[in-house]
């Protein structure tokens, strides 16, 4: 496994969210469409972290805990894009209910009353 | 955490602790007067703390970083939190009517405690150096404003915010895929420390800020904040979301959102890509994007028939006016002071705007309150129905066009004069054209309100509350535009994160 590899999932699936985000007319498949797009970006985060050589880790001894610092970074940074996400989807679910009461559907084109 | 960080944050803690007085004082009394006088009041805490920070009333005028280097009380952010507070305690005093009204007061207690928790999340947003701070604020900021657009659940305002959310979810997912690239280069996401790596990294000549990936990085990071900034071509959320939510959760985003959005680009421009080689290189995009964004929000501007709509766009040009002060960076200058400069200028025009924007919407509220018709013919004669207000309206109105003696027209003159020292006139010479070019829409509403005949002629007054902050902002607007250096003083001395000031 390369990093190439990996960097390629990634890329695909915030292609394919943002793909969906952009196409779809269901505000549910749209919500979906943007969690792909948030684990398209929480996969290139984890193989940063685990596979770049970063300029710590070039620099010198691999083992400084500086250069453990900088691989860790990309961790902590893909729990925290997760856990955002999640409650992202919660206000999200909020919407797709509101908006149910308020238009008895959840077609992103049955919301377009305000235009130009 | 350690003294030192709760001192750091002490702002944010106290704005949070507030959101959630508000919440406690609603459920217990039920009383919206109560809610608005508590969040009111209650206000001068976080800015107290923030003077505090600034002038070291109790122990040392602080500065420093905290939570292991990730937030820091600087100037600039100090500037910036003292701004976001003023922009809170005027859209809280001008929600009070609003929320004891009969659709709202049910949820009066959410609107305002929402209000104060998307600040919190703008408050750490400017204070942010490092990446994982900067994107959960950014969150905390822009998730609370979905829920204050479709608070009514009413069909427009759910639509509202639908629209807002969808697209904001779409630019911070973009906008997270820049930096994990950022991180991916450089292995850190302080962004001191990625100015250090990226000057040792290698760079490949001919292509812009060294290497493909950081160009990649810098352009996903520019479009999840142009998002927030709602520059050209991430705008099209701004005239729904103004038309359809609440007027004053519309006048909040324009001026806090925008705020607290600038403020962070600024930081990230200039301490991680601060190199003058890579300065060059942004400093043409924002140049770009300024040209484009004044053009299209001012061109679109001229064919609304909604008020509301009418100030989406006009934010939208004012948001281009901005990015010229962006573009003007020091190391484009021509020999020129630092004084005069770019940053400076993009700070005082946010606070000009600011005050010139509220004034206008707060008018609009008090008005469209009264008349329940956003429409400009809405406005028809409004100057023999209220005088008071159409005269703030108007004035408000006048220093968004950059009408001497007001601010915007020294803001206006402060952010070309720092385009014409970077060496960037033809971005001047637009900026002046599009000037001309608002002016029509501008002096539309204002032939509406002085001159033209109203149906229904009865005379109304306004709430006090509304009032006072509509009158406050105006004068604010009068005296920063008569005196502009007590402003640019301070701007000055919030430089702090510009190398070399």
């Amino acid at each position: 496994m390369t990093i190439e590899s990996v960097l390629l999932v990634s890329g695909a699936l915030f292609a394919i969210g943002a793909y969906g985000a952009f196409s779809r007319r269901n505000l549910v498949t749209v919500i979906m469409s943007l969690e792909l797009m948030f684990n398209g970006v929480v996969i290139a985060l984890v193989a940063f972290s685990r596979f770049t050589p970063s300029a710590a880790l070039l620099s010198g001894d691999p083992v400084t805990a500086e250069a453990i610092r900088s691989a860790l970074t990309g961790q902590a940074f893909a729990i925290f894009v997760t856990a955002v996400a999640a409650g992202e989807a919660a206000l999200a679910f909020a919407l797709v209910f509101a908006m149910y009461r308020a238009s008895e559907s959840v077609e992103i084109t049955d919301a377009s009353e305000m235009k130009n | 955490m350690t003294v030192q960080d709760f001192w750091v944050l002490s702002p944010e803690i106290s704005m949070a602790v507030l959101a959630l007085l508000v919440i406690s004082v609603d459920l217990m009394t039920r009383s919206m007067a109560k809610v608005a006088t508590v969040a009111f009041i209650g206000l001068s805490v976080p800015v107290i703390l923030t003077l505090n920070l600034w002038f070291g009333w109790f122990g040392e005028p602080t500065v420093g970083a905290a939570l292991f280097g990730t937030v820091e009380a600087d100037r600039f952010s100090l500037f910036f939190k003292f701004l976001l507070l003023t922009v809170t305690a005027g859209t809280i005093l001008a929600s009070a009517k609003y929320i004891a009204s009969d659709r709202m007061k049910d949820y009066g207690g959410e609107f305002v405690s929402l209000v104060l928790i998307s600040v919190t999340g703008m408050m750490v947003l400017v204070s942010a150096t490092e990446l994982i701070t900067i994107y959960v604020a950014l969150e905390l900021s822009a998730l609370p404003i979905v829920a204050l657009a479709a608070i009514h659940r009413s069909k427009r305002g759910v639509e509202a915010g639908t629209k807002f959310f969808v697209l904001s979810a779409i630019s911070s997912a973009v906008l997270l895929y820049g930096f994990a690239f950022i991180y991916g280069y450089t292995g850190t996401t302080q962004l001191s420390v990625i100015m250090e790596r990226l000057a040792v990294l290698s760079s490949e000549p001919g292509v812009p800020f060294g290497s493909y990936a950081v160009l990649l990085s810098v352009i996903m990071i520019f479009a999840g904040f142009g998002f927030k900034m709602a520059v050209v071509p991430w705008q099209m959320w701004v005239p729904d979301v103004y038309q359809g939510a609440p007027t004053p959760v519309a006048a909040f985003l324009s001026i806090a959102s925008k705020a607290a959005a600038f403020a962070v680009i600024m930081r990230i421009m200039y301490t991680a890509f601060g190199d003058p080689m890579l300065m060059q290189d942004w400093s043409g995009l924002f140049a770009i994007l300024a040209a484009v964004t004044m053009t299209v929000g001012n061109v679109l501007a001229l064919s609304q028939s909604n008020i509301k709509r009418l100030l989406g766009y006009s934010t939208i040009a004012q948001a281009g006016y901005i990015l010229i002060g962006l573009a003007s960076v020091p190391a484009n200058q021509v020999g020129a002071t630092f004084a005069g400069a770019g940053p400076q200028s993009v700070m005082y025009y946010l606070v000009g705007y600011a005050f010139s924007n509220l004034a206008v919407f707060f008018a609009v509220i008090a008005i469209t309150s009264r008349t329940k018709d956003d429409s400009i013919e809405g406005l028809n004669g409004l100057g023999k129905r209220s005088p008071l207000l159409a005269g703030l309206l108007v004035f408000g109105l006048l220093s968004l066009l950059g009408m001497p003696p007001t601010v915007g027209f020294m803001t206006k003159v402060v952010v070309f004069g720092s385009a014409l020292n970077a060496n960037l006139t033809w971005l001047a010479v637009i900026g002046v054209v599009n000037t001309v070019i608002a002016a029509y829409y501008y002096l539309r509403v204002i032939r509406a309100i002085m001159f033209e005949d109203a149906k229904d002629e009865t005379t109304f007054g306004a709430d006090k509350p509304v009032l006072a902050a509509a009158g406050v902002a105006a004068i604010g607007a009068g005296v920063f535009g008569v005196a502009p250096f007590l402003l640019l003083e301070f701007a000055q001395s919030a430089l702090s994160i510009i190398p070399g000031s």
